[in-house]
């Protein structure tokens, strides 16, 4: 994959606030035109990372690139192309929809109103109403139709679908969907809800002890993963280029979830095909591992008596 | 010509299958079923995105793999039908499952102790009593 095809490039990024590390040498690249997803338990660097990728904050170590431009907090032509939704959602609660892209079309050069008013119009949410009249669910559509008015080229979305009930959070997914569609952007979404990922996103970066576990298209995912079953008495060992997350034991049977590196030499091994959900969990449970590669062959999982 | 889509996509988000290949499965099950037909045209990109919840990428992926199934042809400007040549592609697209479906049988075998032998001994009783039953 050449620079070109990539929207977000970050080397060794490093936030460290005055008692923790909240993001620790963080690399990773986000490939343009995908819904990608960010996933990682609370506190896993989440929010830090997006918002020293929309230029709102600045990195103690490393570099971020966007577009493959150096994105800072002083690059206000670099900025104007990032649109950033905070995940509390601000919208001042006497304002009516109208105002909100009224204010938008002023601070904003390249605000579209016509696009906002089209969205808004097809999910019968009336302009004239005020914010404070509005459920929790059309709150959240609004505020992602003001961020996407911007007509940005890349949207990071910060837990876009959280505190909503399941029509609404269905809603807003649906939402993120079209708009993406119509945009032609690339959009980085920050969540902690695996399911949504799985419905929407063809990409995903996890997080886990503020460093990249994942990072990868998610059709690849599915394919590298593989639960590998055998009896305790045969012995055989785990395959070259497997590399094992997770083991789980029953009085005769021992189960790996193993990423592979290569095509799997099946023998005496019953195969079974992960969910995300299984892979993503297994990630995010594995504490102690610092990298993916950490044991890319078998032999070390092989030898588990 | 109704308005009603000629096929209505849904997405397993729990499902071990990559969303895109559970779109290919769903045309091609259609057409098996009766219920797509050769000179149908599938909904855009742009169609499917606003029926379900599901990423305009992994549409784009699907009809892409259907065109090279062979199942359905992209036309400029028109959009995506159900080809001629379908009749033939469902059996190609079964066979890949096929083989699939018996190589986890043979490592099934295999690890519950059944040898190599006992396994082409096992496949070709199979046959000849599938054979006996087709006659």
């Amino acid at each position: 994959m050449t620079g070109d095809d990539l929207v977000i490039e970050t080397e060794a990024l490093t936030k460290r606030f005055r008692r923790r590390t909240a993001l620790n040498e963080c690399s990773l690249s986000v490939p343009r035109g995908r819904i990608a997803a960010l996933v990682g338990p609370n506190g896993a660097g989440k929010t830090t990372l997006l918002r020293l990728l929309a230029g709102l904050s600045k990195p103690s170590e490393g570099g971020i690139s966007v577009f493959g431009k150096e994105m800072s907090t002083m690059n206000v032509e670099l900025r104007a192309r990032v649109g950033y939704l905070d995940q509390d959602r601000p919208l001042y609660p006497w304002w009516r929809v109208r105002e909100i892209l009224e204010f938008g079309r002023r601070i904003n050069p390249a605000w579209d109103t016509e696009f906002a008013t089209r969205h808004l119009s097809r999910l019968d949410i009336d302009l004239e109403s005020r914010v404070r009249d509005l459920s929790g669910g059309q709150r959240a559509q609004v505020a992602l139709a003001v961020c996407f008015a911007k007509r940005p080229e890349l949207i990071l979305l910060d837990e876009p679908a959280s505190a909503l009930d399941p029509v609404a959070r269905q809603d807003l997914l649906h939402d993120i969907t079209e708009l993406f569609a119509d945009n032609e952007s690339s959009v980085l979404m920050a969540t902690h809800a695996i399911d949504d990922v799985a419905a929407i996103c063809d990409y995903v970066i996890i997080l886990s002890q503020s460093r990249v576990v994942l990072s990868e298209d998610l059709d690849y995912v599915l394919e590298s993963h593989r639960f590998l079953s055998r009896g305790l008495d045969d012995g055989v060992p785990v395959p070259r280029g497997a590399t094992v997350l997770q083991e789980l034991r029953t009085t005769r049977e021992v189960t790996y979830l193993v990423r592979l590196a290569m095509p799997l030499e099946r023998d005496g091994w019953r195969i079974e095909r992960p969910t995300f959900n299984e892979i993503a969990i297994a990630y995010l449970r594995d504490q102690h591992r610092s990298t993916p590669a950490k044991s890319e062959f078998g032999e070390e999982a092989g030898a588990t008596p | 010509m109704s308005n009603h889509p000629t096929i209505v996509f849904h997405l397993d988000t729990r499902s071990d299958r990559p969303p895109f290949r559970q779109l290919v499965d769903q045309v091609a099950g259609a057409f098996e079923r009766g219920q797509l037909r050769v000179g149908d045209q599938l909904p855009s990109v742009r169609e499917v995105v606003r029926q379900i919840t599901i990423n305009p990428n992994t549409v784009h992926r699907a009809y892409r793999e259907l065109e090279h199934l062979g199942l359905v042809e992209g036309r400029l400007g028109l959009g995506t039908f159900v080809v001629e040549a379908v009749e033939s592609a469902p059996r190609e697209y079964r066979a890949q499952s096929w083989r699939d479906t018996l190589r986890e049988g043979v490592a099934q075998a295999r690890s519950s102790g059944v040898g190599d032998d006992d396994i082409v001994l096992g496949l070709q009783s199979l046959l000849s009593s599938d054979a006996e039953v087709r006659s």
